[in-house]
This record gives structure tokens, C-alpha cells and sequence, in this order.
């Protein structure tokens, strides 16, 4: 295990949040001379001149509070005792942090929260990690007169509903960090303290158990927490841990910054990182607590093989299942021709392990066709932001959402999808900043706590383009435009073109409505807004791509922010809000059959020549297939084999039926995963994956911010997933040679213009670099597109408003949209092996009350769910957060056949699948689908054919 | 390969091309698009089945790009 990071992080409570100020104040702190910004505490000025004032209600992620009465100080020339966090440092000050009064008072303070205190410190949970017990050290306390005899909450009970903490009320001081972190930190309010005097309480809710709270389990509170009174279960069973490795989360886009908290090589805790840039030391219920899918008992740790799925697994050797897999590319290539085979890039693996996955496509199997799930999420993106501005990936840090003065959130939920990035957009919002939602259902965005839309443009699926150009409309018809950004950044032929184009009559609101089912009256009022309120920061997500005209709505998005001159600086911008971990890092890494690492065409001859060189071998210059033409030509004949790196195609790609055909069509199958997931179930080889707890490299997040993951644990199968690709490509006869995936990021450097300046010792230094990372911008660049466009000239395009194929019929009346929940990640394969299936254990409809009504169904209903592509059945729930009309579902849980029901429909440009759009029936039903049966019948075969499995000799087991 | 799906998407493309101002570039976007995205076996099966398929519903910018690409 690489030490080398342990120095990295300072765990040092500061007390109170760092002040911005660029103006800084000098003053004596125990007579040393301290010079910090001004507005900085007395607190925190103390901790940087060396001294740790006493503190308990303080810590340095919440505003301070001042209710513990523990931090007083003495300052001279004024009277009294204040409160060292509430009292801000200024010029010429000379303070005090200790003298035999202020150790007086402060043991009086200690005696009055000890005398209601258990005094199991022995035996706490927090023991180790109690901040009462240290200042009770800190301030000497060595006797409590009051006695316990008297009124005391010793005996109250611990609430132990939430599967990840308990909040044991009897070790509770009435800090308020906890209720602070709620509020101020994940922005739920599910907090307060309820009573008054001896009788106040922490309380969720309305005094309820957490579990039926709004909490939402992101554990801001517990981390805030000063005693065990909240306290992850993980540590009330194991105990403190002795050690601790920065690492960045395997979830979401956001790409948080951990620390795994180890004892030995066992994870006891994941502790969000407070000086992680992309979550400044928040976290959500997925990276923060739903890590036990890395150990769980289904998880594959030998090497299989099989030569028919309806056979037995065998377990073999790494060598065996290496050689196997290589053995039956080969045999395809040479029956059915070289490109007969390809794979798929894993958008959860590293970008090191990505990138080994394209290249082993690429040189070793001698053809381009390699594909990720970009495909099915983000692809528009990158081909819209490149065509506009000429990169594929968005503008910004997630910290310029701090200076947005108008937020427009497009098909995007963050609060469920982005949780971290969804609390520091509320926390903007909380501020002040103007919110404008254009979505079909209404998210919690629209109104939660503390938190309303000014406008929710609450569309018909499917109508996003004509959304958009009716907004481009009322900006240049009603001279809203910025024309001095315009003229100086932007081409000024296409923006002519493009402004006569959304100026006609055919795209303003009026003449839009009875499409979009917006009143033109709001399209108006929300386009002056976001043209006129300062600072504009558009945010999308799958609600934007994953429609017929996706890359056409990213286009239109990116005329939008020119056309305002919102790009360039803090508080704008285009946002993507990618939705796996490393997608952003996988479109980087070439994972696309069009374009090597760095978004360069497999036709540009410089490009290609550079990588042929270096790779030693001769390169295509034609595109090769995306997933969903690989599929096409599995049922054609002429594509049989595929290499699939930590995706579930057969869960997550639309029309299931499709799906299931192409792969029944191939006739070499090697899936690598954690799990026998869905399209393992199909699989000929199976290759044991790791977890990102079992690995190093880097990820890269959706602001395009370059992080290490860090190997905190031996690979449980032996070996690490870019080790096995390695392994695969050397019995291809196409060596690779790597002893640590430093050495992969340094080839990638070495290739790629962005990555250029990328190496493991510049993040260990500076934590993260945001790409392009090079000569020009050695610490890496937040912002893009300041002084002008990647591409020179910004380039406005024509989006002419085409709607979708996916029509509504009598037979088929409602839209159906799909999308995902805070507690279930993507196809679930993580999480439902987790207990966050406790807040999601199934994937239902919902369905608004009139359509409800209409069809007779009530809440918890069995629905059928009907399309042109198949059927399905779920529960119902009734929702107005539904518009009339329109239905949704989550595809978390295989057996719910959310894509059962999607359709063949994509983009134009990219084959990203319509998810967003598909006409559908609803009926209520007593019975499971067809399809539903037929599923379950074979995943009871499947499941015998893994337990029946003929067990390795042990000689062969897991040798590498 | 499916050409009827094939077909579909190649129309898709000439339309969000179509709206363009100038008709030539816009042919020329589309060819672009084709060869830039299209695997080759994909273009050849559309082909193929337009030179059997003399009524195939395909839009004008496509079969104009199409000779871009591969000029008879």
C-alpha cells in the first residue's frame, strides 16, 4: 500500500469557516503576532497562531453559534468574557485564551455537561473520538458537585431506525452542531431541537424516529456531532479506526473526496474529506454509507468460464480465463473478420483502466470498436459542447454556483441524482439566487425547504428544443442579448443566421405553447430572468440528452449562454451534471469509436500516427460501432464477440428485448465485474472485478476535476481490474507492460495535450487538477472559455424544434420518462446490495391523480405498463409531483423492466437513447408481465448455474 | 445491420441539417456527420439497400451527402 498520502490531510478543526476576505487584520493571540483575513474568528485566528481554544458547539464546516460558553476569551481593554466564535478578530487586538478565570468558567461549563452525562467512556463508541471527554480533559475538570440524583436524561432510549447511525438522545449536549448540519450543510431541515430548557431534544421531524423523518441520511449531522450521540454503526461495532487514505468516491458525477477510515485493510467508515474541491466536506447516504456492497457475499472472486449459457459456471484460473478469452477473440476474428468483436469501457473503472480497455480494443483487437455508457447518458453533451464551443465538457467548478445569481436547471434532479452538488446549489438558492426549473414532473428543486422556484416550465416530454428556442426568441426579439460578448467572442455569420432563425414567429412562445404546454406568459417572464439577473448558470442532466433531439437541446442550451454572454467567469456557464463517476474521465480517455484519448478524431492523421508510434502498431482510421450498432450487427451476424468492462448493458440500455437478442447472437461474451449482473448472465467468460477500494488511479468528475483513488485493500480476486486488461491484451499477443497505474496516467500524458501536466505527484500535491492540465495551465483550469472558445469563435447553430417519432395514440396515451432516486444508484448493482434498499426497495410508477382516477388506480396498485417495445408491471404510486398525462419510473431493480418498455428511438447525432419519451398504457392488473416471467425463470437459471458451478482445483484458484 | 433503422437515423440527420441556411455546407455536414460517426459497414448497408429500394423514403440532403461520400 502506497503511505506515501498519509501526510496529505490535516484533520485540524478550525472552529469556524475561512474567511474570504482579501484584506487581512494583525493582532496578538497570547502575545504572538497572527495576520489573517479580515472577518476571520477569534477561534480560528487562535488555531492559526498555534492554540486551540476550548470549544464545543464550533466546528469549522458550520457558522459559528455561540451557545457552548466553552470559547470565551479575554480581550484587553473591553469587558467581559466573549465567545472566541462569534467575535471576530480585528487590527491591534490583544487577546487572552487562557488565565485562572477563564479556566474557572470553563470548568464550570464542563461540570454543568458532565453532571448530565453518562460516564460510560470506557465502553462509549466515541471514545477515542469525543470531543467532551477531550475538553474535559482540556480544561482540567476533576470533580462534578451537582451529583446524578437530580433531573437527567441518562436513561433516555437510542433510536436506531436508520440502518447507517443512531442517535442515543442520553449522550446528547444540545450543541446544535447537528441541526446547524442539516440546515446549513445538506440544506433538508429535517432537524430541530424540540423543548425548551432541560427539556430540549434533538429531534427529527415531528419528534419521529429518523427513519420516518425527511432525513435523508446524507450524515452531515453525524459527522457534526461533538459525543457518540450520533454515531455510525459501522464504528459502534469495530470501533475507532487507526488509519485513514484519501480516496474519491465510485458513485455519482460529483466525484466526491473521501477518507476511508481503515482498521487494517477493513473499511470502518468513509468520511467525507472537508478539503475535497468537489465537496468541501459534504457527502450523500450513497458514498457516505452504502459502501458494503464492496464486501458482500455475492460478490465473484474467481475467474469463470463457460462454453454455452445454458452450462454450468466453471471456476478457473486468472491464467485459464485470460487465455480462454484471448483464445475465442482470436477464433471470431479469424472466422468472421477482425472487426467481429469490441467492447465497452466501464464508466465506474478508473481512467487509467479505461484507457487500457480502448487501446486493447483499438491495437490489440485491431479496430475502433470501442464504446461507454457515455453513449446512454452524455454523448449529446460532448457532441454539442464540441461543435458550440469546441470541447466536450462543461464550463465551470462546482464552486462557481456560489456566484451565480440565476440558476436554470434543465432535466436535471440534483437533489436526488447530484445530492452534494444538489446542497450547494440550495445553499446558493438560500442566498438569494433566482431559480428557474424546466422539467416535466416536479423535482424537490421546485419547492422544498427554504427553497421555491420563480418559474417551473413544467414541459411535455419531449419539447425540450422548442423550449429553448422559444427562450432564444424572447431573449433577441425583446434586446436582451449581450451583443458586446457577441461581437467580440462569437462567429458572427452563424449568430446572424441563428438569430434571424429564433426570431421568426415560428419559435416564440405563444405559437410554441400548445406543444410544450407551457403559457408563453411564464416562457417570457423566465427568459427576461435568466437574460437580465446578472449571473446565469444553466445546470443539465439526462432530461437534456436522452431525447431523439438531445444533442440538438445541448446546442440550444450552449446558444443560449452566448447569447447572454454567461460564459467565461464564475457564476455561469453550461453544466453538465454527468452521472457515473468517471463518465467525464471515460469520454476523455478515448473510449468512443470515433476519437482517441482527448476528443481526436481516428481520421486525423497526426493524431493517429502519434498513437501508432507509441502503441507500435498500425490504427484505423474509419469510426467503429457504438453499443447500440454493436448490437445491430450481433443480429446481423457480423459482430460476435465483446469485452465489457463494469457495465450492465442488458439492464441499462433500452428496449431489454433488443438487447437480450444481440447477446444471444454473440458467441463470446467476457463481462468483468463485481457481480453476475444482467449481462454476466449471458456471459461465456466471467472475469472477477475489483472495487475502487482495491485499486489506484484517477477519476474524473463532472467539472472535469482529475482525482486519486486509492487502493486501501489487495484486490479481494487478486487482481485489480487494469491488471486483468493487462493480462487479456498480453495473451492477445499485444503486450502491455505497466507496473502501477502511474506509469498508464504518464502515457496518457504523454498523448493527450490536456493531460499533459497530469501526474500522480501533482495531485498528491495539490489534491485535484481540473483538465485541460498542461504548460499553459500547470494547476489546471477551472474555468474555460475565458478570453475565448477552444475553438476560437463560439459558434452559435440553428435548432430547428423537430418532435420526437415516439408519438402519443389512443393505444398508447401517456409519456413515460425515467430517471433515478437519491437512494439507488443506476442499475442498483451496488446499491441494492446495500441497506439502502431499505428507503427503495422497489422501482414503482408514478402517476398523477386524474390519470389515476381515470384508469381505477390506487396507490400500491399492480400497473401494467405498455409500449410499442414491450410490457412490464409495477406497483403505482399516486403523485402529483406528475403532470396529467405523464407517468415515470426508476430501472434500478432488474426485475421491474423499466427498459422492457423503452423504445430504439436515440439521438440524431450520437444514438443516445430517448429514455425520456416513450408512449405508453396503464392499466391496473392482478399478474407480473410476460416478460417478467420469462425473466424470472432465467434468472433462476442463471442463479443455479453460478451455485452449481464447478469449484477450481485448488492448485489453479486464484493464481495469477 | 438493419437499413430500415439505418434509414431512419440518416433521415434524422438531414433534418437537423435541413434547417441550415446554406444548402451546400449543409450537404456537406451531413456527408461530414456520416463519415465521421458511421462505421463503414453501416454505410454500406445503407447503401445497399437504397440500390435495391428505388422508393426508399429518404430525404433529399441524405442521398445528395451520400453521394458525397461515395460518389457512384
Amino acid at each position: 500500500m502506497d503511505t506515501t498520502h498519509h501526510h496529505l490531510h490535516d484533520d485540524i478543526d478550525y472552529g469556524t469557516p475561512k474567511s474570504v476576505s482579501e484584506k487581512m487584520v494583525t493582532l496578538e493571540i497570547d502575545g504572538f503576532e497572527v495576520t489573517v483575513p479580515q472577518g476571520t474568528s477569534l477561534m480560528r485566528a487562535a488555531v492559526e497562531a498555534g492554540t486551540q481554544i476550548p470549544k464545543l458547539c464550533a466546528t469549522d464546516s458550520l457558522e459559528p453559534f455561540g451557545s457552548c460558553r466553552l470559547c470565551l476569551v479575554e480581550i484587553e481593554g473591553r469587558k467581559g468574557f466573549p465567545a472566541s466564535c462569534t467575535t471576530p478578530a480585528e487590527a491591534g487586538m490583544k487577546v487572552r485564551t487562557q488565565s485562572p478565570k477563564l479556566a474557572d468558567l470553563r470548568r464550570g461549563v464542563m461540570e454543568l455537561y458532565i453532571s448530565d452525562h453518562p460516564l460510560d467512556c470506557l465502553t462509549c463508541s466515541a471514545n477515542g473520538d469525543c470531543e467532551l471527554q477531550d475538553m474535559a480533559g482540556t480544561v482540567g475538570l476533576r470533580d462534578v458537585r451537582y451529583g446524578y440524583e437530580g433531573l437527567n436524561h441518562l436513561k433516555d432510549q437510542a433510536d436506531t431506525s436508520n440502518p447507517y447511525f443512531t442517535y442515543d438522545p442520553s449522550k446528547c449536549i444540545v450543541c446544535n452542531r447537528c441541526v446547524r448540519a442539516c440546515e446549513e450543510t445538506q440544506g433538508t431541515f429535517a432537524l430541530t431541537i424540540s423543548g425548551r430548557g432541560f427539556e430540549s431534544r434533538v429531534s427529527p421531524g415531528e419528534s419521529q424516529p429518523f427513519m420516518e423523518s425527511e432525513c435523508v441520511s446524507c450524515g452531515a449531522c453525524v459527522n457534526a456531532c461533538p459525543t457518540a450521540t450520533l454515531m455510525e454503526k459501522t464504528v459502534i461495532e469495530a470501533g475507532q479506526p487507526d488509519h485513514s487514505v484519501l480516496t474519491t468516491c465510485a458513485y455519482c458525477g460529483v466525484g466526491c473526496s473521501f477518507k476511508a477510515d481503515m482498521k487494517g485493510s477493513e473499511v470502518v467508515r468513509m468520511t467525507p474529506w472537508k478539503d475535497g474541491k468537489a465537496n468541501e466536506g459534504h457527502a450523500c447516504i450513497k458514498g457516505r454509507f452504502a459502501w458494503g456492497y464492496t464486501t458482500h457475499k455475492d460478490r465473484i472472486l474467481k475467474p469463470m468460464i463457460r462454453s454455452k449459457i445454458t452450462d454450468p459456471w466453471q471456476e478457473v484460473s486468472w491464467e485459464t480465463a485470460i487465455g480462454h478469452a484471448a483464445s475465442e477473440f482470436r477464433r471470431i476474428q479469424k472466422k468472421f473478420g477482425v472487426d467481429s468483436v469490441g467492447g465497452i469501457t466501464s464508466s465506474r473503472c478508473t481512467n487509467e483502466e479505461t484507457y487500457l480497455v480502448q487501446k486493447l480494443i483499438r491495437a490489440g483487437f485491431g479496430n475502433n470498436n470501442v464504446d461507454t455508457c457515455a453513449r446512454v447518458c452524455h454523448s449529446p453533451t460532448g457532441y454539442g459542447l464540441g461543435q458550440t464551443y469546441g470541447t466536450s465538457a462543461g464550463t465551470q467548478t462546482f464552486k462557481s454556483v456560489e456566484k451565480a445569481d440565476v440558476i436554470l436547471v434543465i432535466g436535471a434532479n440534483p437533489t436526488d441524482a447530484h445530492p452534494v452538488f444538489g446542497s450547494r446549489m440550495k445553499k446558493r438558492l438560500r442566498e438569494g439566487a433566482k431559480l428557474i426549473v424546466i422539467d416535466p414532473r416536479k423535482i424537490e428543486l421546485v419547492s422544498s425547504a427554504h427553497i421555491k422556484a420563480d418559474y417551473h416550465l413544467q414541459l411535455r416530454p419531449g419539447t425540450n428544443v422548442a423550449i429553448i428556442n422559444s427562450l432564444a426568441h424572447v431573449i433577441v426579439t425583446e434586446g436582451l442579448l449581450d451583443q458586446k460578448f457577441i461581437d467580440e467572442r462569437c462567429d458572427a455569420e452563424a449568430f446572424k443566421y441563428w438569430r434571424d432563425f429564433v426570431a421568426s414567429d415560428n419559435n416564440s412562445p405563444e405559437a410554441l405553447e400548445s406543444m410544450t404546454g407551457v403559457p408563453a406568459q411564464l416562457v417570457r417572464e423566465a427568459a427576461r430572468l435568466y437574460a437580465s439577473a446578472g449571473n446565469g448558470a444553466i445546470y443539465y442532466g439526462l432530461g437534456v440528452t436522452e431525447h431523439s433531439q438531445g444533442s440538438t437541446m445541448v446546442i440550444g442550451i450552449a446558444n443560449l449562454a452566448m447569447a447572454t454572454g454567461n460564459i467565461g467567469r464564475e457564476g455561469v456557464g453550461v453544466n453538465p451534471l454527468r452521472g457515473q463517476n468517471n463518465v467525464q474521465g471515460s469520454c476523455d480517455m478515448g473510449s468512443f469509436p470515433h476519437e482517441f484519448p482527448g476528443y481526436r478524431h481516428v481520421s486525423d492523421d497526426a493524431t493517429r500516427s502519434l498513437f501508432e508510434k507509441d502503441w507500435g502498431v498500425s490504427l484505423r482510421k474509419e469510426p467503429g460501432l457504438r453499443i447500440p450498432n454493436m448490437f445491430e450487427a450481433a443480429m446481423d451476424g457480423t459482430f460476435k464477440g465483446l469485452y465489457c468492462q463494469g457495465e450492465d448493458i442488458v439492464q441499462s440500455d433500452p428496449n431489454t428485448q433488443h438487447v437480450i437478442a444481440a447477446m444471444e447472437a454473440m458467441e463470446c461474451i467476457v463481462v468483468q465485474d463485481l457481480f453476475l449482473n444482467e449481462t454476466a448472465k449471458y456471459a461465456h467468460v466471467f472475469l472477477p472485478g475489483s472495487s475502487f477500494l482495491e485499486k489506484d488511479g484517477t477519476f474524473t468528475n463532472a467539472e472535469r476535476r482529475i482525482s486519486r483513488v486509492r487502493k486501501v485493500m489487495a484486490p479481494k480476486a487478486g487482481l485489480a481490474d487494469w491488471e486483468a486488461t493487462v493480462a487479456l491484451s498480453n495473451a492477445l499477443g499485444y503486450p502491455m507492460h505497466y507496473n502501477d497505474p502511474s506509469e498508464i496516467m504518464a502515457e496518457i500524458a504523454r498523448l493527450t495535450p490536456t493531460f499533459s501536466g497530469v501526474t500522480y505527484e501533482k495531485l498528491d500535491q495539490l489534491g485535484s487538477v481540473q483538465w485541460p492540465c498542461n504548460d499553459a495551465m500547470p494547476e489546471g483550469t477551472p474555468l474555460m472559455h475565458i478570453d475565448h472558445f477552444v475553438r476560437g469563435k463560439g459558434r452559435f447553430l440553428i435548432t430547428q424544434y423537430v418532435p420526437t417519432h415516439e408519438k402519443i395514440t389512443p393505444k398508447f396515451p401517456l409519456l413515460l420518462t425515467t430517471g433515478r432516486i437519491l437512494s439507488q444508484y443506476n442499475v442498483g448493482a451496488q446499491t441494492r446490495r446495500t441497506e439502502n434498499v431499505q428507503f427503495h426497495e422497489e422501482d414503482r410508477l408514478d402517476i398523477h391523480p386524474q390519470d389515476a382516477a381515470e384508469r381505477g388506480i390506487q396507490e400500491g396498485d399492480w400497473v401494467g405498463v405498455t409500449s410499442r417495445a414491450g410490457e412490464t408491471v409495477l406497483r403505482a404510486r399516486v403523485t402529483e409531483r406528475m403532470q396529467p398525462g405523464v407517468v415515470y419510473t426508476t430501472f434500478h431493480f432488474p426485475e421491474s423492466g423499466a427498459n422492457v418498455i423503452t423504445t430504439d428511438n436515440s439521438d440524431w447525432a450520437t444514438n443516445c437513447p430517448e429514455y425520456k419519451v416513450t408512449a405508453v398504457q396503464v392499466v391496473k392488473v392482478k399478474h407480473t408481465s410476460e416478460w417478467q416471467e420469462n425473466y424470472h425463470q432465467f434468472n433462476e437459471t442463471q442463479l443455479r448455474l453460478l451455485k452449481e458451478k464447478v469449484v477450481a482445483e485448488a492448485s489453479a484458484a486464484g493464481g495469477r | 445491420m438493419n437499413a430500415e433503422h439505418l434509414l431512419k437515423m440518416a433521415n434524422d440527420i438531414g433534418t437537423f441539417f435541413e434547417a441550415m441556411p446554406n444548402r451546400q455546407q449543409a450537404i456537406q455536414d451531413v456527408a461530414t456527420h456520416i463519415r465521421k460517426f458511421w462505421e463503414p459497414r453501416m454505410q454500406k448497408s445503407l447503401l445497399a439497400y437504397l440500390s435495391t429500394h428505388s422508393d426508399a423514403e429518404i430525404k433529399d440532403i441524405v442521398r445528395d451527402a451520400l453521394r458525397e461520400i461515395h460518389p457512384a
